[in-house]
């Protein structure tokens, strides 16, 4: 099957799964609303989005200067710093450290790097138990399932979807009720926590002048990661650095906004080193990962914008067709507006050469973007490398190439529309409509739609007969 | 005021009485409209999908077609836009093509926008004839260039003397998108079903969406599901209401 067929079968799927539908409709509709309301109470949303799109730009422009600052930084805490050119560098590391230091048990918070890199399945393989803590990701590791959504990452699934869960994995008595599912969780995990001896962590940013490693959740589960286990593991990608704490402030004040509509999230922890000799808890051991895997080959081109991404997951939430075939269709780690332009990037097109085009350029993600990246316009640079690149986006030029030649000449733009107006007119029904299009309108009218034939005459037929006043 | 009209291909082809109704209140509000017939495509199709080699010479030709025209007035935002906005990135910065681009780019809004920034009409002559009765409001997206989703409410609200209200989800997309609605036909159908429910929800009669594409890609699912809601441009319904619509049948 070829990339682009898979991708349609996978929105088929999606789209004929109503349960699925109406559980990430609502809850991206509601996410959205309240976000926007969010953003509404700030003094300066405007004013605050452009101030973050510079100190990501300035940072990006100047990424190996705050990488050294960043890395100095962590080697005066006592951090031991790691690099990973690929996803298997980061990967082998991950197991390295685990071995070193003798630790079986993990225990993690939500990393969306780590699903990028498909860390667990490489612990599992070297013999290491981990167990994702974040309660949605915790729910889909006992599911066998994968995130579908960047910041809530159950989100494709309702509360019944999850209570089975439960009682099939768990062998917990069946619930509905979402503080008692909660409470089950919250018990296996606490064990887990118990157990475990090396964390492994995201990192939401890393501030390049401390030495800080940030991270934001509202479930608590992170400060147990973080505090319990003798090590810790932070990994990062190279475009998670911000260069000071006052830039940290502008990034925290949009990204709990944006991600969840509050304020501040629940937990928002600054990590700076290992346990101290007089601190009462940590871990004795901090390493952090830092990661590029195809990084900064987008950094060198005309992408570079994408990497500003904080992953709030707003544009997730504002976008139609997100909100239509949920997460998994995409068939990546990252899904959404900001996921079509991430797999075809980050793979150098071995992936997602075909998702660009699956967008109507409405525009509702720029809107939603915190850091103002200009994914539509990306979309378009993306479509541009995309042609010829198969069989579909080559027959397309081809039309299109034709229709375009056409209206180059105002007689020939003129005789085509005749030309369609006849053909359309005679399939039409007496109403004045085709409910099955032909040529390329066979696809319009298969999507429960019907197709106006084309006015009796055009409006410059009308204006050159002199009727139009 | 002298104003070039920029009809689109969609308005020019399926809807002649929105062009003619865009024409008949300029006019009334007193502009001298031309209606240049050399005029073609804007180039979106190609620009849309990343041929911008067959995108160029159509820009080129309307910069031409406009060239002395003071202002350009376009009963869609959507091509409106893709001159102001993408138009200049097609031509080298200091180049003569990219200079006539630039100039054309600032003379050119979509009708409501014209109508709202440059006119400031006073809607009150039309208030009273409005025929306007359960009237919702749909935002086409690529109205963003000129308007946002909440300004648009609040013009149309001023505009139509209060008479219309947003639709749920208003400024969600209704999946046209150019190529692909046929393309992805299936995410674009689920789309405009989803429009067509917030529809149903709101119990409206009449839709006001000024882009002939979202118009085509709504009316044809309302059609194909036997819907009595009629689909309007601000511009028909005030001319509507001024009695200067074309004649039934024309």
């Amino acid at each position: 099957m070829t990339q682009s067929s898979a991708f349609k079968q996978r929105i088929a799927e999606a789209i004929a799964d109503d349960r699925l539908h109406r559980a990430v409709l609502s809850a991206t509709v509601e996410r959205d609303d309240l976000r926007r309301a969010e953003w509404a109470r700030l003094t300066d949303v405007q004013g605050l989005r452009e101030l973050a799109r510079r100190i990501k730009d300035h940072t990006l422009d100047n990424l190996d200067r705050y990488l050294d600052q960043l890395i100095t930084s962590f080697e005066r805490l006592g951090i031991h710093v790691h690099f990973a050119s690929t996803a298997e560098e980061a990967r082998a590391a991950t197991i390295d450290i685990a071995r070193e230091h003798d630790c079986l048990h993990i225990v993690k918070s939500k990393s969306m790097l780590t699903e990028e890199i498909h860390l667990n399945e490489a612990l599992e393989q070297a013999g290491l138990e981990v167990i994702e803590t974040d309660l949605g990701e915790y729910l889909l590791q006992l599911d066998d399932d994968r995130p579908s959504h960047i910041t809530c990452p159950a989100v494709h699934k309702d509360v019944a979807a999850c209570a089975q869960t439960f009682t099939e994995k768990l062998g917990t008595p069946y619930t509905e009720d979402p503080p008692t599912l909660v409470k089950i969780a919250r018990k296996a995990l606490r064990d887990a926590f118990r157990e475990a001896d090396m964390a492994i962590t995201g990192a939401n940013f890393a501030v390049a002048e401390s030495g800080t490693i940030v991270l934001i959740m509202n479930e608590g589960n992170g400060r147990f990661c973080v505090h319990h286990p003798r090590v810790h593991v932070a990994m990062m990608g190279i475009e998670k650095i911000v260069p000071t704490l006052n830039d940290l402030s502008v990034m925290l004040k949009l990204l709990a906004r944006s991600a969840t509509a509050q304020r501040m999230n629940i937990d928002t922890h600054l990590i700076t080193g290992p346990k101290r000799d007089d601190d009462p808890d940590g871990p004795e051991h901090m390493h952090v990962i830092i990661v590029d895997a195809g990084r900064s080959a987008i950094l060198a081109g005309r992408y570079r914008e994408v990497l500003r991404c904080i992953r709030c997951g707003a544009c997730l939430n504002a976008c139609p067709v997100y909100r239509t075939v949920g997460g998994h269709a995409y068939g990546g780690t990252y899904p959404g507006p900001i996921g079509k332009l991430i797999a075809g990037l980050l793979s150098n097109y071995d992936h997602g050469v075909e998702l660009p085009a699956a967008s109507s350029l409405c525009g509702a993600c720029l809107d939603a973007c915190p850091v103002k990246i200009d994914i539509p316009r990306m979309l378009l640079n993306m479509r541009a490398d995309a042609i010829g690149r198969s069989w579909e986006n080559r027959a397309k030029s081809r039309l299109l190439r034709r229709a375009m030649w056409a209206m180059r000449s105002p007689l020939r733009y003129e005789w085509g529309q005749r030309l369609i107006r006849t053909l359309m007119r005679m399939k039409a029904g007496r109403d004045g409509w085709l409910r099955r299009g032909f040529g390329p309108g066979r696809d319009w009218t298969a999507a429960q739609r019907d197709m106006k034939a084309p006015a009796r005459r055009s409006f410059r037929d009308l204006w050159k007969k002199g009727e139009i006043r | 005021m002298r104003v070039g009209l920029f009809i689109t291909c969609l308005t020019d082809t399926y809807y002649p009485r929105v062009g003619a109704a865009v024409v008949a209140v300029l006019r009334h509000l007193g502009c001298e409209v031309r209606f240049p017939t050399e005029q073609t495509c804007c180039g979106q199709p190609a620009f849309n999908n990343g041929l911008l080699d067959e995108a160029r010479p159509l820009v080129a030709n309307l910069a031409g077609v406009f060239r002395d025209d003071e202002y350009v007035v376009s009963p869609s935002a959507s091509c409106a836009a893709m001159i102001g906005e993408h138009g200049p990135e097609l031509f080298s910065a200091g180049s003569e093509p990219r200079r006539l681009i630039d100039d054309l780019a600032s003379r050119m809004f979509d009708f409501t926008s014209f109508l709202c920034n440059v006119l400031k009409a006073d809607p009150a002559p039309w208030i009273d004839g409005l025929k306007l009765d359960n009237a919702a409001f749909h935002y086409s997206c690529h109205s963003r260039p000129f308007v946002s989703p909440e300004t648009a409410v609040e013009r149309i609200d001023r505009l139509l003397g209060g008479r219309v209200t947003p639709l749920e989800r208003f400024d969600q997309c209704c999946g046209f998108g150019g190529m692909f609605a046929m393309e992805y036909p299936q995410i674009s159908g689920a789309m405009v079903e989803d429009k067509v429910q917030c529809i149903e929800a709101s119990g409206a009669k009449t839709i006001i969406c000024d882009e002939a594409g979202c118009r085509m890609n709504i009316e044809g699912a309302l059609h194909r599901k036997g819907m009595d809601v009629r689909v309007v441009h601000t511009a028909e319904v005030i001319a509507e209401a001024l009695g200067l619509s074309l004649p039934e049948g024309t």
